[in-house]
């Protein structure tokens, strides 16, 4: 039976919302196969905006792979915002997709992009305009199978309740298995219902379905043991990670919305994982080993992008982009390429040394040197060697010294704020290093014409980092800290006016710390949250802490338990049966060595310091160079 | 430097791009096609495009015109396929001349709208309208970008007649019957679009359709003295690259 298109009733409602383009679709690359061509549908959601959620790889790389298997069909959906939700509710309009405006509760899956926590409520709007009972347990057969996949996924024990299933790690190849076991499921006629289904999926340990999971708590609280309840599950779900890039090149159809987005430019991962150790990065942590696409695939992929798209701006993208091994090479054979094509190039990298000024300059070789962007993340040489970034002040003043003398007139360094063992003197700490920054800057140039922007962000403490353990700093700190430092920039008559100074208050870090390593029962307070109303808690006019507090209190939840207290070694934690890979011995070792002020080095450059993700994952580094060279372009 | 008019549509859903949408989607697409677009100089360079007029968000057109300076002669045809390609569906590009001289917004003095009206009255509509066209003015208010202004509709109307027809609407089979305004109206500052006409039928005669109505620009430009009817704006322009071949350019547009 073909499924109908709700557009029809969807644009009566657009010329009364803001920016009706973001719901319509039709953008380039974008597919729209037959319904009945399929029999596996998937929908795919970021559960943000979508001017923040169509940039998003991991959806675009997922879209494309699925529309390219046969008879399997994959559209997008966005989080709507407020003023189409209550417009949809009024006329019964349901959550529907972009691409064929399909209702998503017509799909065999819906998969949900989380590359942070603050999209959890967004997910529960989603369901509940889909017509999705918002309980994984109260669905029925007609309802789509719920898998949370992205970095969040890595602890979705907060939203449990929510999702069928969820996904660690890379998705390309997972979501082709789970496309097949639901497709032989379906031709054999279901048998055993939606429940076999999950079933079929958790046995193969390469999804994570909670509700196969018991989770006993000790009466004061800690967890006590979390253990399958049925004999087929394993004790432990683990992450996937592609190995060989090379043969992964996507996207290769890259998706050019109409609407304006958080990111206009075509992006290319120019590798995955990242082993430099930074402890407070979850990111790094969970995506190891390192894996470099060559420097020929990226040649390939952006020359077809740029074609493909029209874009005019490609953005290699990495967790530390300087940090390939050929990016030298690769960064003089894209500018050689584009040269004199109104192409720009950007790389997105904060690394402290000079030779990430030499990237920068080729990458700004026909445009202007506007801005750079450094991040020792930590205000004195203690903190920073407690999260293992290992920059020396000397290194910091004569990489900004240099990015000065070469032209660049903006430098912008990030800091960090209520890391593990922080104390005022180190944010104070900040304050010096600008000013020696700027002091530095002004007698290497001779010119006063230089500024820098410090910008604060605060530390939550992730799963599957080594400040797992940490005790994460209350926002009254946090807030005391940076209002402190704000003072000591402002108030410094020879300075003050050369620096500028960002961040934000506390108390969203705070609710992201309860999201990031909460348990099933934050699952209440998510729902409390959103029922008062709670939506778009990344953005800022809609975020709300107080109701964040309220919903807690009302679902018997206390935060400072779940954020501000420091866990004991032994202390089951929410996610321990979710595998990353990482060695929970080492993990530790790693948080004791922090505190002590020990460092780790990098293991692409050094030998392997067991952190466990390699043995266990079956994976190794692959890392050039290859020695190749990108031959100039015959076109353009 | 060669400059080429564009002649293109806004059409169906992506009646929904705002004028910002459809120059971005523009500059990319004449990039995918490979048109050799010139770009201003200075640090950061913008392609050389400019638009006339553009229809309101939301308002599907079937004339909206663009104008691209190009660093190598281009046959128009040419680009009318490769940049008609490279848009999606739903921005097409009707027609490419080479320009010849006299600005082309000069030429566009004209709009003609079609509003379509699902459910509504049909002869309330036409009671509308002749008290619309018997008023002297019309004075209507519209919250725009510099606040709420009040100024006349009426006089830049020119033309405006209800007939009957069936909304054709996305993807419904059978269209609902629905009445039909067209609208012939002059561009004035403050413009007047067409939901001020509408505005002004509500004023005059309480006239107001029950859904938002389903606007598109047929066609704009210069409007013949004689006849009174609406010309193709780009018709000067090949009038005068067929008389730079024929003859002297000057006598064609005089004639
Ligand atoms: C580009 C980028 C942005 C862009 C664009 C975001 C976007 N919509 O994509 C912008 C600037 C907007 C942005 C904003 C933010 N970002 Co950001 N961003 C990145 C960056 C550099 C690349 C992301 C990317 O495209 N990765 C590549 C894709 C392919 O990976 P992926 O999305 O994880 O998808 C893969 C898997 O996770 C999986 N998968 C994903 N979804 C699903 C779903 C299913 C069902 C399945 C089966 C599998 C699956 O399959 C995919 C393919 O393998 C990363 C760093 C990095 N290199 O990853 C940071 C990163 C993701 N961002 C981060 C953060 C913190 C943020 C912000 C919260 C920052 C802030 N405080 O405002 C916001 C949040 C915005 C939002 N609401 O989503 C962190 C996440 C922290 C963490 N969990 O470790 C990262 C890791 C950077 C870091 N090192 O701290 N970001
Ligand atoms: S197992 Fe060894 S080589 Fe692999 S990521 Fe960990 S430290 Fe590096």
């Amino acid at each position: 039976m073909p499924v109908e298109s709700i557009f029809h009733r969807l644009e009566a409602l657009l010329p009364k919302v803001q920016k009706p383009i973001q719901y319509v679709g039709g953008e380039l690359n974008s597919t729209v196969k037959d319904w009945d061509s399929a029999d596996v549908r998937w929908a795919l959601m970021y559960p943000d905006a979508y001017e923040v959620g169509l940039p998003n790889q991991g959806v675009a790389i997922l879209y494309e792979i699925l529309n390219e298997l046969p008879a399997t069909l994959a559209e997008r959906t966005y989080a709507v915002w407020p003023d189409l939700e209550a417009l949809m509710r009024a006329e019964g309009v349901p959550q529907f997709t972009v691409d064929a405006h399909r209702p998503v509760r017509a799909f065999d899956v819906l998969g949900v992009s989380f590359s942070t926590e603050l999209g959890y409520t967004n997910l529960l709007t989603a369901l509940d305009l889909a017509g999705i009972p918002l309980e994984a347990v109260r669905r029925g057969e007609d309802d789509p199978i719920v898998i949370a996949g992205g970095h969040a996924a890595f602890n979705p024990e907060p939203i449990a309740d929510f999702i069928d299933a969820a996904v660690l790690g890379d998705g390309e190849q997972i979501s082709i298995a789970i496309t097949e076991v639901i497709r032989e499921w379906k031709a054999e006629g279901r048998p055993g219902g939606r429940d076999e289904l999950l079933m079929r999926l958790a046995e193969s340990g390469g999804v994570y379905v909670p509700k196969f999971y018991d989770v006993d708590y000790h009466p004061d609280g800690r967890i006590k043991r979390v253990a399958p309840n049925r004999a087929e599950v394993p004790w432990r779900v683990h992450k996937h990670t592609v190995m060989d890039l090379d043969e992964w090149p996507y996207p290769k159809k890259p998706l050019v919305p109409l609407a304006e987005t958080v990111h206009e430019r075509f992006s290319v991962e120019i590798f995955r994982g990242c082993t430099r150790g930074c402890r407070f990065c979850q990111a790094g942590m969970i995506t190891r080993p390192v894996r470099e696409r060559s420097i020929t695939t990226i040649g390939a992929m952006v020359e077809n992008g740029v074609k493909e798209s029209g874009f005019n701006e490609v953005g290699l993208l990495s967790l530390s982009s300087a940090d390939h091994s050929e990016i030298g090479d690769i960064a003089k054979g894209l500018a050689d390429r584009y040269e004199g094509t109104n192409t720009s190039l950007s790389l997105p990298s904060t690394r402290v040394d000079a030779f990430n000024i030499d990237l920068a300059n080729e990458f700004s070789r026909n445009g202007r040197r506007s801005g750079l962007t450094f991040a020792p993340e930590g205000g004195s040489e203690r903190m920073r060697k407690v999260i293992n970034k290992m920059v020396t002040e000397e290194d910091l003043i004569r990489t900004v010294t240099t990015a000065y003398s070469q032209g660049w007139r903006q430098v912008k360094l990030y800091f960090m704020c209520g890391l593990p063992t922080e104390t005022d003197e180190d944010v104070l700490g900040i304050a010096d290093l600008a000013k020696k920054v700027i002091k530095a800057g002004r007698e290497a140039t001779g010119s006063r014409d230089i500024r820098c922007t410090v910008s604060i962000g605060g530390f939550v403490p992730k799963p599957h980092t080594p400040f797992q353990w940490a005790g994460q700093a209350d926002h009254e700190t946090v807030d005391r800290r940076l209002k402190a430092l704000r003072d000591a920039l402002r108030g410094d008559k020879e300075y003050g006016r050369a620096i500028g100074y960002r961040y934000h208050d506390g108390k969203p870090s705070i609710v992201e710390g309860l999201l990031s390593r909460g348990d099933r029962r934050v699952g209440a307070v998510i729902r409390a949250v959103w029922e008062d109303g709670g939506r778009f808690d990344g953005w800022s006019e809609h975020f709300s802490y107080e109701r964040w507090m309220a919903a807690a209190e009302k679902a018997g939840v206390d935060v400072d338990w779940y954020t501000t207290r420091e866990r004991e070694e032994n202390e089951v934690l929410p996610w321990d049966h979710l595998d990353a890979g990482l060695d929970r011995e080492w993990l530790w070792q790693d948080w004791q060595e922090a505190i002590s002020g020990g460092e780790v080095e990098d293991c692409r450059w050094t030998p392997c310091y067991d952190c466990g993700v390699c043995p266990t994952m079956g994976t190794e580094i692959q890392i050039g160079p290859t020695g190749r060279k990108l031959l100039p372009l015959t076109v353009v | 430097m060669q400059r080429l008019r564009v002649r293109y549509a806004k059409r169906g859903r992506l009646r929904f791009t705002s004028h910002r949408d459809i120059s971005r989607a523009v500059e990319r697409a004449v990039r995918r096609a490979g048109i050799p677009v010139a770009y201003s100089a200075g640090f950061s360079p913008h392609p050389k495009i400019s638009y006339a007029g553009a229809a309101p968000t939301g308002v599907a057109s079937e004339a909206e015109y663009l104008e691209i300076g190009v660093t190598t002669p281009c046959d128009p045809e040419q680009v009318r396929f490769g940049l008609d390609e490279s848009l999606p569906p739903g921005l097409d590009v009707l027609d490419v001349v080479e320009a010849g001289p006299g600005g082309l917004a000069d030429r566009l003095e004209v709009s003609d709208w079609e509003v379509r009206l699902p459910g509504a009255d049909r002869e309330l509509a036409e009671v509308a309208a002749e008290k619309f066209l018997a008023a002297g003015t019309v004075e209507v208010e519209r919250l725009t970008k510099k606040g709420m202004r009040r100024f006349d509709a009426r006089e830049a109307v020119l033309g405006l007649t209800v007939s009957e027809g069936t909304d054709r609407t996305a993807a419904q089979v059978h269209g609902q019957p629905c009445v039909i305004l067209r609208m012939v109206v002059r561009h004035m500052t403050p413009a007047v679009r067409p939901d001020d006409v509408l505005t002004g039928l509500r004023l005059v005669a309480d006239f107001a359709p029950p859904v938002p109505p389903e606007v598109t620009r047929l066609a704009q430009g210069p409007l013949d003295a004689r006849t009174g009817a609406l010309a193709d704006p780009l018709d000067l322009d090949r009038d005068n690259t067929r008389g730079g071949e024929a003859g002297p350019a000057s006598e064609h547009v005089a004639g």
